[in-house]
């Protein structure tokens, strides 16, 4: 019987094999990246606002307390947005006449809320906490980088739950002391192994079990 | 109303009788044949019709305690217990709508592409955040506040606090300090908070069917109030329901002396006259009683169902079941004792299923054996009552004796004056006034006979003597006794003004009509069943242009600028010139009540009144049928008729849903030929195909569902109130039937002389007690006090607990907390305040009736009710019929058992559902594909799985109700109690961020916070001192199904009767 297929189809079979898994391994670890890139995570993108408000200015240059504005931060779930109040506080006498600041100005004259472009957007389904991280000694710039830095904010982390669990399972690698929570510039010192196990111990963090526990975060 | 009008929507839902009939011989050939064969998987109807004869029959040959549900369970037919036993059978999910197989492909594959586009969305939706622009003071973003207010109702006011976020009223909970409340609250409290958000409500003014402004009615209002009091002819006219508010009172006083000749008048459908009556007719006058159910050892309710029912009752349910309570570590003296409850009733009510002795007796021999009681302890007088009876109130008189002091006799609300005054005199001559219960002023603001008072109304209007007619509240062209015709009557009258909450049956035919405000939108104030004085203090600003009544009826006044909080704020400084006012105020406010208001207990009252000086009462005919009108426990009068989670809500002792039906007991069905059969397709079962009645009643007709109710007492037909509606709103319109259409003036609660005609017609229902059938070996237990003082551990006897190494999977530790729950069986008498509770909390959507009767409803928290038939010996001649005559009811609350070794866990692939460190079953929504192993493998059959999109995401008033501390759950996702994960998450955090432990009771679950009668408990049972550790202890606890090693900590006390041993069946 002839040969239907000339010799070198094996050549080809063998290579158009080895090019194929190739190809889907490469789709496969670009969906991978892309998933975890900015590009799906929104991280380190600044976002237009209807008042280019700048932390660094605020909280970098001025050293005002994050909690200046963040009130909830030490007592509920959510850190808040200040009202409009709060900006006028000051703003009625500093930069009163600045045309930049009319936003500010027009909302709290027609009672008008300012609507902020959200930044941090934890994925659905999860039950986020800022009082008690604060409370455990998790420090603002763990999370959200240096913010007093940031002329505008952006997302400095990925907030995805691989991010979440590094955490959960590895405490004490973050801990840090009560008074250092609150400060934008701490950075983690030599011996934090040492420190963040007695922190862990003396601040009760709970047992890995326990803070991985799917109903920690998820309900 | 004619009879077809009733069922006009539904009656697509009838079939033709012979249509039944060929399944049935399908059915019946295939059962001859095949009878030791798996019945095949059918996708086709399937029928199971009942057959009371076999029964009877059946339970003739058995011996020993056992309990029932539904009455096929006796009939132990083995292809009906097959298709209970399967939650979600193979073809559960079949498609049998009219889309075929193949379209239906065809859309999922669309579907699919679809959502895997949207899966790909490279980035997420763009939101904003939009903070105040002057943040309210109080207020920390992301927590709930909590206020005290009073949620008025018929003649009471139940003290709540209402949870609110960022402005929105959530959540409803009781009230500690209130009289009325203690802490819990009922379902429809629970559930009043769907009313604020229920988008069918009426929006705005409008007269003739025009949108009007406020303004425009102020003016019209004014006029209409100057040209009576000028014309002074007396045909300015209020109608209200009962009215315990002051500041409502004092607005119709005033208005009545601005025209001396106008009137005032009152109509309350579902209240009875009964009571007050009583009271005039006892002591020359309207008193209000106060039961102190707490000091009461022995109990006697003359048809009164005063734990779910009237004035007082969740604060009388706490009383009563706290003297339940077994507890074994309390004060010796008590502790192990309990009161003891006697019932006579036509029909199985919540209290008559906690009795100790329960006598079915038709409505009308409730005056017979109250005479005959008044009779037995010497106030003259007697009643005819049969010797079973008669044996049976002797042994009651003998308890009552016994306890003079601290007995306690009730009338129902239903019964006529004289029972009451009877009730009165038997409590003088027992020595219970001022200990079991007191007298005091009347709690309404106008006590009036209601039906004196709406048929003087009536023929007024008829007369042409009514220029202008103001209703406030009710629903008079839907509620009024038919005879009085309010309806044409009503269209003489030139000027009508409504208030209403919805644009229903009477505001069809009022020229004006203002929307009703919630209780939660406008300020007001009420009294409470004892007097309290409570401020209604609203928590939101209306969501339409709606008013109070205050506010409508002030526009007819001389001050129609003074507001609802100006009113209430004055007549509270009234009271207290002397004081500092703003503190008091304040002080009222956030208690939610008026310090030291209630009434005094009046001494020295003397009954005016003679038990012998009463007319001879025929007794009632034994042939003849009675027809008695209740309240619906799900739609009360029909106010609650558009609240989707009421009508889903199963109904505590029927376990019907979306629809009421006329209920006999089962030997009137037998004599009637009413039956019922019970459907099945492919596995989906709670359709339960009604036989469908005429009732030909005081000369009129309406056409009925039957359904069979054991415990009710034969011959008679229970025709609830508050269905059948003709314009409730999107879910509560032509649901069930319309009661009201026979009731007339005459026979206004008990009615005779009616006829039953079976039609040829069918009418399917949905009943839940059909759904999640539990199979083992104690599910429930029960015994009596003198078995309990005898073997502690009754409810664990023959229990077989495998020992905790039995196990293939690994142990898990619980260093921290462990939480736990034990449920009081003694304590639960179904009165489903806990299933709305958690409706509330845990953001669960309702499903519809379709998909009840297809056994989807989502309730994590299912109220089970239990039969318990004792039959003796293998003895035909003992009435075997006592079983279905007037069986012992049981409640069983069965929410998820939280397992340690979970059936659930094992089984899911994705790990959607795993064990957290403290023991729960946690449940992981955004995990979850649907593939329902878990809920096949759960033997308590407590997971719930959203078979299609059962939540509302697109009306946006529902939106606003929803509890934001849970995720809301779309299609294709399985879930289940949680132990109110959310409340222990947000306590763990607040503990810890004051380093310290989690105290007990700091963590109260949503349904233990409802229960009236504190039969639920929830806590830490590492705690060898938290409360639910020490009911755990106790030797009543025992777990069901323990025997499958599955360590639920959800644990169960068993429930404990207290019969009088000279009562007790031979």
């Amino acid at each position: 019987m002839a040969q239907i297929f000339h010799r070198n189809t094996n050549f080809i079979a063998r290579v158009s094999l080895i090019l194929g898994i190739l190809l889907a391994g490469l789709a496969l670890s670009g969906l991978l990246g892309a998933v975890r890139s900015p590009f799906y995570t929104n991280q380190n993108i600044t976002r237009d606002q209807p008042i280019q408000f700048s932390h660094k200015h605020h909280a970098g240059d001025d050293g005002i307390d994050c909690r200046f504005c963040h009130v909830g931060v030490e007592t509920s779930a959510t850190a808040g947005l200040p009202p409009t109040k709060t900006c006028m506080n000051c703003h009625s006498v500093l930069f009163n006449s600045s045309s930049y600041l009319e936003p500010v100005r027009a909302s709290y004259r027609e009672d008008k809320s300012i609507e902020w472009v959200r930044v941090h957007r934890l994925p659905d389904f999860v039950y986020f906490n800022h009082s008690i991280h604060v409370a455990k000694g998790v420090g603002c710039s763990t999370c959200h980088g240096q913010v007093n830095q940031m002329p505008l904010v952006f997302q400095a982390s990925t907030l995805q739950m691989q991010w979440c669990l590094d955490c959960h399972r590895n405490p004490e690698a973050v801990l840090r002391p009560h008074d250092q929570v609150f400060n934008m510039d701490w950075k983690a010192p030599a011996n934090q192994a040492e420190l963040g196990h007695q922190l862990a111990m003396t601040n009760k963090i709970r047992t890995t079990a326990e803070l991985t526990s799917c109903s920690t975060c998820h309900r | 109303m004619s009879e077809n009008e009733h069922f006009d929507n539904p009656l697509q839902q009838y079939r033709a009788h012979d249509h039944a009939h060929e399944h049935d011989h399908a059915h019946n050939g295939q059962h001859a044949h095949k009878q030791e064969e798996e019945p095949p998987e059918d996708p086709t109807l399937r029928e199971y019709p009942l057959d009371l004869a076999a029964v009877r029959q059946k339970l003739q040959t058995k011996t020993g305690k056992q309990y029932w549900r539904t009455i096929e369970e006796l009939a132990d037919d083995p292809h009906f217990e097959n298709f209970l036993h399967r939650e979600f059978p193979r073809q559960a999910s079949q498609w049998d709508d009219s889309v075929d197989r193949r379209d239906f492909l065809k859309l999922m594959a669309a579907s699919l592409a679809l959502a895997g586009l949207s899966g790909c969305g490279l980035n997420q939706e763009r939101t904003n955040i939009i903070p105040y622009v002057k943040q309210p003071e109080g207020i920390v973003l992301g927590r709930p506040l909590f206020f005290a207010t009073v949620m008025p109702f018929g003649g009471d006011a139940l003290g709540l606090l209402v949870e609110s976020h960022e402005g929105r009223p959530t959540k409803i909970e009781g009230n500690p300090d209130h009289p009325s409340s203690l802490g819990a609250t009922d379902a429809f409290a629970q559930a009043s908070v769907l009313n604020l958000y229920d988008p069918d409500r009426a929006q705005t003014p409008t007269f003739v069917g025009e949108i009007r402004t406020w303004e425009q009615f102020v003016a019209a209002a004014q006029a209409m109030g100057a040209a009576a009091k000028i014309d002074g002819s007396g045909g300015f006219r209020i109608l209200t329901g009962i009215v315990t508010s002051p500041i409502v009172a004092d607005q119709v006083q005033a208005l009545l002396k601005l025209n001396p000749k106008a009137k005032w008048h009152q109509w309350e459908p579902a209240v009875a006259d009964g009571t007050r009556e009583g009271a005039k007719m006892a002591f020359g006058r309207y008193l209000n009683t106060v039961y102190h159910v707490d000091k009461a050892d022995v109990i006697l309710s003359l048809d009164a169902d005063f734990l779910s029912n009237g004035p007082g009752h969740v604060r009388y349910m706490k009383e009563f079941y706290r003297r339940r309570k077994l507890d074994p570590m309390a004060d010796r003296d008590g502790g192990e004792e309990m009161n003891r409850l006697y019932v006579v009733e036509p029909t199985p009510s919540v209290t008559g299923a906690s009795a100790d002795h329960r006598l079915p007796l038709k409505a009308a021999d409730v005056g017979q054996f109250a005479r005959a009681l008044a009779g037995k302890l010497g106030l003259g007088g007697s009643g005819t009552i049969s010797p079973a009876a008669e044996k049976w109130l002797n042994a009651a008189v003998g308890d009552l004796q016994k306890h003079r002091g601290s007995s306690l006799v009730v009338a129902g609300e239903h019964q006529p004056a004289e029972v009451h005054a009877l009730a009165q005199a038997i409590n003088a001559a027992l020595g219970n006034v001022g200990k079991t219960l007191n007298y005091t002023e009347p709690v309404e603001a106008n006590p009036v006979n209601h039906l004196e008072s709406l048929r003087e109304l009536c023929a007024d209007m008829d007369a042409g003597r009514v220029d202008t007619l103001v209703i406030i509240g009710g629903n008079p062209v839907y509620d009024a006794p038919h005879d009085f015709d309010f309806l044409s009557k009503l269209k003489k009258v030139s000027n009508t003004v409504r208030l209403g909450t919805h644009f229903d049956e009477t505001s069809e035919h009022c020229k004006w009509n203002i929307g009703e405000s919630h209780f939660l939108e406008a300020w007001g104030d009420a009294r409470a069943f004892d007097g309290t004085v409570s401020v209604i203090q609203p928590l939101i600003a209306p969501l339409y242009h709606t008013h109070s009544a205050y506010e409508v009826l002030a526009a007819f006044g001389d001050k129609p600028d003074v507001t609802g909080y100006d009113a209430v704020r004055a007549r509270l400084q009234a009271g207290n010139s002397g004081a500092d006012f703003e503190k008091f105020w304040r002080k009222t406010l956030n208690d939610g009540l008026v310090a030291n208001s209630a009434f005094a207990p009046l001494s020295g009252v003397a009954a005016k009144f003679s038990a012998g000086s009463l007319p001879e009462l025929k007794p009632a005919g034994t042939d003849e049928l009675e027809f008695i009108f209740r309240p619906d426990p799900s739609t009360y009068d029909g106010r609650f008729a558009n609240n989707g989670w009421l009508q889903e809500l199963p109904k505590p002792v029927t376990k019907l849903t979306w629809d009421n039906a006329a209920l006999v007991s089962p030997a009137t069905a037998q004599k009637l030929a009413l039956g019922h059969t019970v459907a099945a397709r492919g596995g989906e079962h709670g359709q339960i195909i009604s036989a469908v009645i005429d009732i030909a009643l005081s000369g009129s007709k309406v056409t009925a569902a039957a359904w069979i109710l054991p415990g009710q007492a034969d011959g008679v037909v229970v025709l609830p109130l508050g269905y059948g509606r003709q314009k409730a709103g999107y879910t509560g319109t032509n649901k069930g039937f319309n009661a009201y259409a026979v009731r007339v003036s005459s026979a206004l609660w008990t009615a005779s002389g009616g006829t039953i005609t079976k039609t040829s017609q069918e009418y399917p229902l949905a009943c839940t007690q059909y759904h999640f059938n539990m199979e083992g070996r104690k599910i429930l237990s029960t015994g009596t006090l003198e078995e309990y003082k005898k073997n502690p551990a009754f409810a664990r006897e023959g229990d077989e607990q495998p020992p905790k190494s039995e196990t293939l999977y690994k142990e898990f530790a619980y260093p921290g907390y462990a939480w736990g729950m034990a449920i009081d069986l003694n304590s639960c008498n179904g009165c489903n305040a806990c299933v709305v509770a958690c409706v509330a909390e845990n953001n669960i959507a309702v499903v519809g009736k379709d998909q009840v009767m297809r056994g989807r409803e989502m309730h994590w928290i299912r109220i089970d009710r239990y039969y318990k038939a004792e039959t003796p010996t293998n003895d035909p001649s003992t009435d075997a019929g006592d079983a279905l005559a007037n069986p012992e009811t049981f409640f069983q609350p069965v929410p998820c058992q939280q397992c340690e070794n979970a059936p659930c866990e094992q089984v899911c692939p994705v790990g959607a559902t795993v064990h957290s460190a403290e023991g729960l079953n946690d449940m992981v929504y955004n995990r979850c594909l649907g593939t329902r192993y878990c809920s096949n493998n759960c033997p308590y059959k407590v997971r719930r799985f959203n078979f299609l999109r059962f939540q509302d995401w697109e009306t946006p008033q529902f939106k606003l109700q929803r509890n934001p501390e849970v995720s809301v759950r779309s299609r294709g996702v399985m879930e289940k109690c949680t132990y109110c994960v959310q409340r222990i998450n947000n306590a763990r955090i607040e503990s810890e961020k004051q380093n310290r432990s989690i105290i007990d009771g700091e963590i109260v679950t949503a349904c233990e916070a409802a229960c009236p009668s504190e039969a639920i408990v929830f806590g830490n049972a590492n705690d060898p001192n938290s409360r639910v550790s020490k009911l755990k202890a106790q030797q009543r606890n025992y777990s069901i199904l323990g025997e499958l090693n599955t360590r639920p900590r959800t644990t169960y006390l068993a429930a404990v009767r207290n019969p009088n041993s000279e009562l007790e069946r031979a």
